[in-house]
């Protein structure tokens, strides 16, 4: 097995490391990027909307409702 | 405020961060267990060495990959269900956060490709450090994770900006080495060095019940014992330490985890206890125990190092005791109260006078603005019986595992726990009970914090997004299978890779 002595072979190694990877680590890897989906794709988009992004368009009225919050608490 | 939208999006924060807390602390301990079998092979060129680095290193690979990025989604939660809390936060927990994400991005990153595609292709001392590099990578982003949490425990190096409405950063030094911090970092790192061990000693003794791979066993059992040692003992040391600060920042969480609430000079530990149901009120005549095993003045000792020291109990904490020094939680709500109201006035006044004399009001009474929340008194008080459980689980375990790894090295150096199946058995047993430990351990630390999401300055009423309770519903049953799938996926892979063993690599 030829050492890696520059930069470029570094890089290599990691081509390399990806085409011969065993069947475990194929599938580890499409498992990661099935989860990476699921999360980025599906859950942050449709189910995890930042709340106060969704209701106000600048700082200041993020501000003044949470403001509103802290001191309004019935 | 509707109870079940906050009780929901609690439970869905649990799940959450429990279900993380699977991978996290194997991959910190099973880590620091696979680099020293690594470091061995490098010192003596045994090719043994090399072949139990590899095992270990690929169930290492299988853990991080199906834990990698669980975390993220408690992000998403904080700006969704936790918005309040998540603005009023803001900076100081995004920098923490941030330097995690860029550390752990580099240093894990560049290194695990490595650690994995390096064998043969880099000398082995860069393999080595690499490796050790990938681990510590792990490590320093629980570093800052930690450094997040304990901020909520003890917050510390901020300034609270009226006109923003946000808690500013004003000494990053203060927040990242807070006592709280560190020793929080070195109790939760430790510990997970403690069920790394637990997970090594328990897979190699099921290659000895199914007697194969029995040397690679024994050498593997022979470090991990030595570092469950290292692992369990610091972590009893960081654990009095965490007591500690406890005492110090959280008396309330203290007088939970005992079960406590009448103070008392020279207070005893609870060793074993149950809890009396019928104890409704913490002022009420009922006795807290039903049965109790305690050790004299050891919990004067555990949170002040003094024997007779006074350890407060819930009643002090809520009804207040002027002898002790102790402030009633009715006085703190005042002084919330007093704190929201100049909020109020700064926020609503034009007069610069009234504006300045506002800003003063907040300032004397900011370090008790939470307290303004509370209708009663009695809201102070946390869960008692959870964290009073989970607190002795932890503890009772914590103890078996320090008597199972000492005598698990030795059986195993006279060719005891080769020839014994039970050992063996109890050994495959201790991986789900390592993980029972370390889970209650994150149940004491969190829901003793209750009801606050950040100590004495904003309850978890107050930080609560006000969306559909039904929409958190949907969530946690939507994370639940998720996750439930990942943990059998998890499961399924790790099993499969363990029986196919060692020799098949």
């Amino acid at each position: 097995m030829e050492k890696i002595k520059n930069i470029a072979d570094f890089f290599r190694m990691y081509v390399e490391g990806f085409k011969k990877m065993t069947k475990l680590g194929k599938m580890l890897w499409a498992l990661i990027l099935i989860k990476l989906f699921i999360m980025f794709a599906i859950l942050k988009v449709f189910l995890f909307p930042n709340f106060l992004n969704s209701k106000f368009d600048n700082e200041q009225d993020k501000a003044d409702y949470v403001a509103e919050q802290l001191v309004n608490n019935d | 405020m509707d109870l079940s939208l906050i009780d929901w999006s609690r439970a869905q924060f649990a799940l959450t961060a429990m279900f993380h807390w699977v991978f996290v602390p194997l991959t910190l301990g099973l880590g620091v267990i696979m680099c020293i079998y690594e470091t061995i092979y490098y010192r003596t060129g045994d090719e043994k060495w090399k072949r139990l680095a590899k095992f270990w290193i690929k169930l290492f690979g299988i853990n991080f990959a199906i834990g990698v990025a669980t975390g993220i989604i408690l992000e998403f939660e904080f700006g969704t269900n936790w918005s309040n809390y998540s603005y009023f936060v803001g900076d100081i927990f995004g920098a923490p956060l941030a330097i995690e994400g860029i550390v752990a991005f580099f240093l894990e990153a560049t290194f695990i490709g490595v650690l994995f595609f390096g064998w043969d292709k880099v000398s082995k001392g860069f393999h080595l450090a690499s490796t050790w590099l990938t681990v510590g990578g792990a490590t320093l982003s629980a570093w800052w994770i930690l450094v997040a949490n304990a901020w909520m425990q003890f917050p510390a190096g901020m300034d609270f900006n009226p006109d923003t409405a946000r808690n500013e950063l004003t000494d990053f030094w203060a927040v990242a080495l807070s006592p709280v911090a560190v020793n929080k970092f070195f109790h939760t790192v430790l510990s997970a060095w403690m069920l790394g061990a637990a997970f090594v000693i328990g897979v190699s003794s099921y290659y000895l019940l199914k007697k194969r791979d029995t040397e690679f066993a024994k050498n593997s059992i022979k470090i991990a014992t030595l570092v469950g040692i290292a692992g369990i003992v610091l972590t009893f040391w960081t654990g009095h330490g965490s007591a500690q600060k406890v005492a110090k920042h959280q008396p309330m969480k203290l007088a939970a985890m005992e079960g406590l609430y009448e103070g008392k000079a020279g207070a005893g530990l609870v060793g074993i206890g149950i809890l009396n149901p019928s104890k409704e009120a913490y002022n009420d005549s009922e006795n807290p125990f039903l049965f109790k095993i305690e050790f004299p003045k050891m919990l004067s000792w555990l949170a002040y190092s003094e024997t007779d020291s006074y350890v407060a109990g819930i009643k002090d904490l809520v009804d207040g005791n002027e002898a002790q020094g102790i402030i009633s939680v009715e006085e703190k709500m005042e002084m919330g109260k007093m704190a929201q109201q100049a909020l109020k006035t700064y926020r609503t006044t034009e007069c610069d006078s009234t504006k300045q004399a506002a800003l003063i009001q907040l300032d004397e009474n900011i370090g008790n603005f939470g307290y303004g929340f509370f209708k009663e008194p009695k809201n102070a008080v946390p869960p008692v019986g959870i964290t009073f459980y989970a607190f002795h689980i932890m503890v009772l375990l914590g103890g078996y595992f320090l008597i199972f790894f000492i005598a698990y090295w030795f059986f195993n150096k006279k060719g005891i726990l080769e020839k014994n199946k039970w050992l063996q058995i109890l050994a495959l047993i201790s991986i789900p009970l390592a993980y029972i430990c370390s889970q209650a351990g994150w149940v004491v630390a969190e829901v003793g914090r209750q009801p606050w999401a950040i100590q004495d300055i904003l309850p978890l009423s107050a930080s609560v997004s006000k969306i559909p309770t039904s929409s958190v519903q949907i969530t946690f049953f939507v994370f639940l299978a998720v996750f439930s799938i990942l943990l059998i996926a998890e499961l399924g892979i790790m099993v499969k890779a363990i029986k196919k063993g060692v020799d098949n690599e």
